[in-house]
């Protein structure tokens, strides 16, 4: 039996396509914080002088992007956690003793719900387009679905891997609220990173998404702090990292 | 050859010192509908965990439809289906999409999926409700999905870990058909665990009556139920007087085992209904005090009792207090 299985793969990622469609009011739910952050600071701020945003750069063109990078985080790493439910409601069982390897598993549901957390960013990037956000060309575009790839992989994993410790849906809230949140508030996505103190800035510098957030600002408008491909490479090199413990930690868990 | 479709040695499963499962030796033939009974605890699910590579035992050997559970698990998984004592769908598709979701997982293209998803749906009577979304399914319905998925890739060995439970006897009724349906004709090997005697007696060709780990009976239901002899007497008294009255009755010749629990005295013979006359004036020249006489054929559950000295209703806690009731509902019926 070859360890990737590409028809269960799909099949895995169809289940995640088939359950976003259906589950609109879940999809709605999810897009409310995200639009609610954008629209309110987007227009409350819009006239405000943010210090450390670069000269002559809009604040939404500056938040939109982060908002954006918050999008995918909360939607993959819950992507991620929803190993939990399958658990609970014991569809877990079902995967789990079909003639599928754990890799394959593993590989299918995160094609699912990096597609879906892609999906909501994209959604997002409308109502940012229509308060004014200023997309740099086609090639940056482009570039910046590479990143929602990666941050949504990362991040998916690092649910995963969560989840696969866990052995009950209690712990969801704890990792949402003392993992998720935070990540969020250091990316960057909201401010700029060098506002922080001294001493909260190195946090920063160790938050995976702060590379995301930069990542999606540089293709999308055309400005970052670090160098883009800078950016790629972290963000790279801690998707790969956060893949190989989330199928790790996936494979070793207990299946009932 | 005739191969074993189960064949397991000196099975044991140790939960942090608990010894879940001790010693189990299982030789199960190709195309056998065989059942594993016992009471809630016995170590009956553990040991179907193992032969579907759910858990890995502590130590001995088994193998399904010829694969070794050790070093061939993905051919064991090819050749099994397995129905979960709990339920194992996902809500949010319909009972056609997790079917679909299910033969994908085993590898089967389009046609064969679309084929075989019309016959098990067939089987189990679902084709009108195919295309609603399973949190919408009944109990009963759902558990009818789940035997129709477990068969839907043309599995060589279908476990089924308590398929009734928890269901109303009517629709017992309609799974046990189902069970006995497509074990004739789709040939499959069925495996079932319960703790209804009932089920284990009607369906099953062979039994292995399982206790603390160990099986302490084998047999068709049959020969257990023969072994027990042809009528049960049970005399109710008070407590204190069970095991004297018990050494009183075994002194009858014709009286083939006398067995004492709590506050009845419970007696195998032929020919039971002339037998009960002799007993009672027996138990009150020796001035004992008898409060109520019944009189039934064997069952598995006095086989169990025989080879267990407990009764397995016993073991069903407060909680299971539903189940009990439907049990005995069931038990009025059909006597």
């Amino acid at each position: 039996m070859t360890r990737i299985n590409l028809y269960a793969i799909y099949s895995l990622w169809l289940r995640e396509m088939v359950r976003f469609f259906r589950l609109k009011s879940r999809v709605v739910g999810s897009l409310a914080p995200p639009f609610f952050f954008l629209a309110f600071l987007g227009l409350g701020f819009k006239s405000a002088v943010t210090p450390g945003i670069p000269e002559g750069l809009d604040y939404i063109d500056f938040l939109a992007p982060g908002i954006i990078g918050m999008t995918l985080l909360f939607s993959s790493t819950f992507a991620g956690l929803s190993v939990l439910w399958d658990r609970e409601f014991g569809f877990l069982r079902e995967i789990m003793v079909a003639p599928v390897s754990r890799l394959s598993i593993v590989i299918g549901r995160t094609a699912g719900g990096v597609t879906t957390a892609m999906m909501q960013g994209l959604i997002i990037l409308v109502p940012g387009i229509i308060m004014g956000l200023n997309i740099n060309g086609i090639s940056g575009f482009l570039l910046s679905l590479l990143f929602m790839v990666l941050i949504g992989t990362t991040f998916n994993s690092i649910g995963l891997a969560f989840a696969s410790k866990m052995k009950d849906m209690s712990g969801f809230s704890l990792v949402m609220n003392f993992m998720v949140f935070p990540i969020f508030l250091l990316s960057g996505a909201l401010f700029p990173v060098e506002n922080l103190p001294d001493w909260l800035r190195p946090l920063s510098y160790l938050d995976p998404l702060t590379y995301g957030v930069d990542g999606l600002r540089g293709s999308l408008v055309g400005i970052s702090y670090f160098p883009l491909a800078f950016d790629l490479l972290i963000l790279t090199l801690t998707c790969f990292i956060a893949l190989v413990i989330g199928a790790y930690l996936f494979e070793k868990s207990d299946i009932d | 050859m005739d191969l074993a479709a189960i064949s397991t040695s000196g099975l044991i499963m140790k939960f942090n010192g608990f010894t879940a499962v001790d010693g189990v030796d299982l030789q199960i033939g190709r195309g056998e509908l065989f059942g594993l009974l016992g009471p809630n605890g016995a170590g009956k699910s553990t040991i179907i965990k193992m032969l579907t590579t759910m858990i890995r035992p502590t130590s001995g050997g088994a193998q399904v439809w010829g694969h070794d559970i050790y070093l061939e698990r993905d051919a064991v998984r090819s050749s099994i289906g397995v129905v979960f004592q709990d339920p194992s769908v996902d809500s949010q598709l319909s009972g056609k999409e997790n079917l679909d979701f299910h033969g994908r997982m085993y590898g089967m293209n389009k046609n064969m999926r679309q084929r075989r998803i019309a016959e098990v749906l067939d089987l189990v009577d679902l084709t009108d409700k195919a295309d609603i979304l399973m949190e919408d399914y009944s109990g009963g319905m759902q558990r009818r999905l789940e035997i129709a998925r477990g068969l839907m890739h043309h599995p060589h060995v279908l476990f089924l870990d308590e398929p009734t439970l928890g269901l109303d006897a009517q629709t017992r009724r309609h799974i046990w058909d189902y069970i006995l349906k497509m074990n004739r004709e789709e040939g499959v090997t069925v495996i079932l665990t319960t703790h209804y005697m009932e089920e284990a007696d009607y369906l099953c060709e062979r039994v292995a009556i399982i206790d603390q780990g160990s099986i302490v009976a084998l047999d068709t239901p049959e020969n257990l139920k023969d072994l027990i002899g042809a009528d049960i007497i049970t005399l109710n008294v008070d407590d204190d007087c069970v095991d004297e009255l018990g050494e009183v009755i075994s002194e009858f010749i014709w009286v083939s085992s006398v067995d004492t629990v709590e506050n009845a005295v419970i007696i195998s013979v032929d020919h039971g209904e002339s037998r009960i006359p002799d007993i009672v004036l027996r138990a009150c020249r020796a001035g004992m005090k008898i409060k109520s006489v019944s009189m039934h054929e064997p069952t598995l559950e006095d086989v169990f009792l025989r080879f267990t000295g407990k009764k397995i209703r016993e073991f069903e806690s407060e909680g299971a207090g539903k189940m009990a009731a439907v049990q005995s509902r069931m038990r009025t019926r059909r006597h």
